[in-house]
């Protein structure tokens, strides 16, 4: 595991006459403004989702006047009339969403977790090689198993079903999430599990009471990253979800470009922060897990 | 050390010889232990077989035929990929693509680590800057923002609203001028630059202290320290990011396709390479062609990660 902690520093308590005093000034002023460029930066960042979400309460002739963030009038007409906009009200792609969320988070965790728990603690025969398969397939461009997918898929009747989106997940591909969890089981004592062994439990019984308890971290991460990435994509839906009732939320909004042909800005913004509140509310509170996931898979 | 990790140091190596209790015991639980495993990767196999292996061959093949979905394949050989050599579309697209890669990807890494570098340990106010810079690469590949970016680099966008608002009259549409648009997109990647940052923060939390500390008592300035001590001891990760980053960016679509409303215009300037195999296999539903196309594109992808590989062992320092 990555310490994401502060190293503990031995000497901090103790007087360090060695090291070189700075003058208080100029470490101030570096400090001051240090702080200003940051403040700077951050502020051009964020300014165009804050402007984003102020937008969304003003009238479209007005969004396309007033760069600031104060509101004059403030209109919810955006929200109301953005709702029932497309073919179905809004509403029904955000349960589109949410079933394949749940479908692809439920698959992830069940598949990887099982698949990383053999490769970082069972022996078997062609382990290394697996591994390795199972490391270049991170790699591997979607686009070349896209059209013999799409076909299989096609062939079986799923186009237009959430099936594409989610069957996946259940046969462990996003193998990122494999790795990441191998990694984190990497950090887990062995001595736990072989407790368990000696006291009589087989692979099955210790996956299920030992590892999956202790693996709390890793596997909110693996669903707070599944979560953000299926409830954005727009690639896989784009292909597989052909008939508007089965869209689901990326691509409903994108029809708001098509059907009204980018004038109906203030709907648009209105429909864009209702899709964003549900990615940043989990970024919010998922932000602990998504920093020590992505820096476990990270480092060396 | 408990009698297994005993047992399991024992049988990588070590020649004492074993009684046949012994052996027939070790030889059980290597049995259980396999067909556990395999039992534990089905899902797993079942998937690289399915979705994974067998798509792949499949596309190989063809990538040898024409086929539109309607009627079976016909096998042409290698004609789509000499069609491929003809279409100046496609060489355009990938010329869009290695702009946006080769700009794109060592910009916003650059950013990335500077402001990693920035951002102390301990300083005021780093869980707040850093939930700052991080948010926009976890909203960035939605379609909202690509919306977004439409509409703020539009001739009445929010940029141009700003510009006039400190006094600079433009009526450029960023993303309606063939000249601009690529590079509206390429300033989405760099503004996602959070998630690098992230991977960078934790790496830079591993390098001692005292390494700093010391190189300071010798009078080394900040810039040398950085160049001297951070660099290498963050080149693993630097290298890391950089091999993700460019097999990502070879395959972005979303912010193309909404940027530019599904055409890749104007005049193909937002023409990405997978925007273009998008449009000839589900849009013409020439799928032998998009098959050739997407083996390019692993080709092209798989050489570039392989040189990257080669030139790491110049600049990648492992401190083993």
């Amino acid at each position: 595991m990555t310490d994401l902690q502060e190293s503990p520093a031995p000497l901090a308590a103790v007087p360090q006459p060695a090291r070189p005093r700075r003058r208080p000034g100029t470490s101030l002023t570096r400090s001051t403004v240090k702080h200003l460029i940051l403040i700077a930066v951050s502020l051009v960042m964020i300014y165009p989702l804050l402007w984003l979400l102020v937008s969304s309460f003003r009238p479209t002739d007005v969004i396309f006047r007033t760069p600031g963030l104060w509101i004059n009038d403030l209109v919810i007409q955006n929200y109301t009339g953005g709702w029932t906009a497309l073919a179905q009200p809004f509403g029904h792609y955000i349960v589109n969403s949410a079933i394949v969320v749940v479908g692809a988070v439920a698959g992830n965790l069940f598949a990887c977790s099982l698949a990383a728990y053999a490769f970082a603690r069972c022996r078997f025969r062609f382990k290394t090689l697996w591994f390795a398969i199972m490391l270049i397939t991170v790699m591997v461009p979607i686009h070349v198993v896209l059209v013999p997918q799409y076909i299989l898929f096609n062939n079986l009747g799923w186009v237009n079903t959430f099936v594409p989106l989610i069957l996946p997940k259940f046969l462990a591909t996003d193998s990122f999430f494999i790795f990441l969890m191998v990694q984190f089981i990497r950090g887990i004592p062995r001595e736990l599990d072989e407790a368990a062994r000696i006291d009589g439990c087989g692979h099955g019984r210790i996956f299920l009471r030992v590892m999956i308890p202790l693996m709390g971290p890793a596997l909110a991460t693996t669903a707070i990253f599944t979560f953000i990435w299926t409830w954005s994509d727009f690639f896989t839906p784009l292909i597989y979800l052909t008939d508007p009732n089965a869209y689901t939320v990326p691509v409903a909004l994108k029809q708001f470009l098509d059907a009204t042909s980018g004038s109906n800005w203030g709907a648009m913004f209105a429909m864009s922060i209702v899709t964003l509140v549900p990615l940043f509310l989990v970024f919010l509170f998922g932000q602990r897990f998504l920093v020590k996931g992505i820096a476990t898979t990270g480092g060396k | 050390m408990s009698a297994i990790s005993e047992l399991s140091a024992l049988r990588s190596g070590g020649g004492r010889p074993r009684t046949p209790e012994e052996k027939a015991a070790l030889r059980r639980e290597n049995n259980r232990d396999n067909k556990a495993a395999y039992l534990f990767l089905a899902p797993w196999f079942l998937g690289l077989i399915v979705i994974t292996i067998g798509p792949l061959l499949a596309s190989l093949y063809l990538s040898f035929t024409r086929y539109s979905l309607l009627q079976p394949p016909e096998w042409i050989g290698v004609q789509n990929y000499l069609d491929m050599l003809g279409d100046s579309r496609l060489h355009h697209s990938l010329q869009v693509t290695l702009t946006y890669v080769v700009v794109g990807v060592p910009l916003q890494l650059a950013f990335a680590l500077a402001v990693a570098v920035v951002l102390d340990r301990g300083m005021r106010g780093l869980p707040l800057y850093r939930s700052v810079f991080y948010l926009p690469s976890m909203l960035g590949g939605s379609v909202a923002i690509a919306l977004l970016w439409r509409q703020m680099f539009g001739t009445d966008g929010l940029v141009n609203q700003v510009l006039g608002w400190v006094g600079i009259q433009s009526t450029t549409g960023w993303v309606s001028d063939p000249s601009y648009a690529l590079w509206t997109i390429i300033l989405l990647h760099v503004w996602t630059f959070g998630s690098p940052m992230v991977i960078f923060l934790a790496g830079l939390r591993q390098i001692p202290v005292m390494y700093h500390e010391a190189a300071a008592v010798d009078g080394a300035t900040r810039w040398t320290r950085f160049r001297r001590i951070t660099l290498p001891l963050l080149s693993p990760i630097i290298f890391f990011n950089l091999v993700l980053q460019l097999i990502n960016a070879f395959q972005s679509f979303t912010q193309a396709f909404v940027v530019s409303g599904g055409t890749g215009g104007p005049a193909d300037s937002t023409m990405f390479y997978s925007l273009y195999l998008y449009q000839k296999g589900f849009g013409q539903f020439q799928m032998g062609y998009a098959a050739a196309m997407a083996w390019l594109l692993v080709l092209i992808v798989g050489v570039l990660t392989a040189v990257n590989f080669l030139l790491s062992r110049f600049w990648v320092f492992y401190d083993d």
